[in-house]
């Protein structure tokens, strides 16, 4: 395994999250994680990577987190990237208390659990997996680089480049000439938002111009349904 | 004033190179650290690739005398979009359009990449090859 946070503000920003020392206990909530796991959570043993110029994203066409993509021994894409198991339950969470519907968290759990047993079982069988996609698959799956997706990510490109040497203003405007491009890209919003103040550094972007995009979406998912044999049926985005 | 240049993993500040609206000339002798392109008798080459110059193009993207090339117009001819602060001199350029995946055939090659760990050590995605590799991208926002 190889970990890469997309992290402009640098390790500062990352560091605390490689081992958290304290988990919001609605977090296990909504993303459906199991509180007696993590508390056996150990420090990472596989690298942890930091792109602070999101150059996976513009390599694999990455455009949200948390994506993942499985590698063969040969270096090949085998499934490209996806969300690994999440869910849009967060869209129904009170923002008062942090809670989401039972329905909603059961789900997430279970999808997250289908999810980890399809990466074991590929683990296990390798190219017997049911799970490994055929070339033309991935293809299909993977997001193609439009103009206008090319044009966005130079924007950001530049974003980055001025944020990186204190030009936060110009950086910002380059930002939201990349937003207005590729609205769904969630990567280039999230890390506009959070480099738009320092004190937002290692933050999650969960700014008011985050949930009115959110809300923006109406009736389609932020996290696409994972398409993976033995994945129940999505449950609506909200 | 020097121009800097985001061209893929790439990123340099050219004091030779220089801005005439939307051309940006690059001396030849400074293309290969900047874009890893490089001027060979067969076209502009970058590893194994080699694109001609077309020759109705070639008067207008070689400044022969001044040996430097508008990086600009060759770029956009490989369908990659430049975004740019002529403020300070910077030229960000995206990622070539229509990568053409859809007409390749055979196992989809996953791109190498370098990138440092918290310490700043350097990994890449091929010192992994013989081993599957699950690549999980995340982020602190």
């Amino acid at each position: 395994m190889i970990a890469v946070a997309f992290d402009t503000g640098g390790p500062s920003a990352v560091r605390d999250f490689i081992r958290p020392p304290q988990l919001v206990p609605p977090m296990f909530q909504f993303m459906g994680w199991n509180p007696a796991l993590a508390e056996k959570a150990a420090v990472p043993t596989y690298p942890c990577l930091i792109d602070e110029r999101h150059t996976l994203g513009e390599l694999f066409g990455i455009v949200n987190v948390p994506t993942a993509v499985w590698i063969d021994e040969e270096g090949m894409i085998v499934r490209p990237p996806e969300a690994p198991g999440s869910t849009d339950a967060f869209r129904s969470m009170n923002l008062q208390t942090r809670e989401v519907p039972k329905e909603r968290s059961d789900d997430g759990k279970v999808r997250r659990q289908v999810y980890v047993d399809a990466l074991r079982d590929w683990i296990d069988r390798g190219p017997a997996s049911e799970h490994v996609l055929a070339p033309d698959e991935v293809r299909r799956r993977m997001r193609g680089q439009s103009p206008n997706a090319s044009l966005a990510t130079a924007h950001f490109r530049l974003g980055v480049w001025l944020a990186q040497h204190g030009e936060r203003d110009a950086g910002q405007r380059a930002f939201e000439t990349a937003v207005g491009l590729e609205p769904e890209s969630w990567r280039f919003r999230r890390q506009k938002i959070v480099l738009s103040d320092p004190a937002l550094t290692g933050q999650l972007a969960a700014t008011p111009e985050f949930w009115q995009a959110v809300q923006a979406l109406g009736d389609r998912y932020y996290y696409p349904p994972t398409e993976m044999a033995g994945m129940p049926k999505p449950l609506p985005p909200r | 004033m020097a121009q800097t240049v985001l061209y893929g993993a790439m990123e340099t500040e050219l004091a030779g190179a220089a801005a005439d609206h939307d051309r940006l000339w690059i001396p030849l002798d400074d293309l290969e650290r900047s874009t890893g392109w490089t001027a060979k008798p067969e076209g502009l080459c970058r590893g194994e690739v080699c694109v001609p110059v077309p020759a109705a193009r070639k008067a207008d993207w070689i400044d022969g005398a001044a040996r430097r090339l508008d990086f600009a117009a060759f770029a956009a001819h490989l369908g990659h979009a430049i975004a740019r602060d002529a403020e300070r001199g910077i030229w960000a350029f995206g990622p070539p359009a229509d990568r053409g995946t859809s007409s390749a055939a055979g196992p989809v090659a996953a791109p190498d990449f370098r990138l440092p760990d918290l310490d700043g050590n350097l990994h890449s995605l091929s010192d992994y090859r013989g081993k599957k590799v699950l690549l999980y991208c995340w982020s602190s926002w």
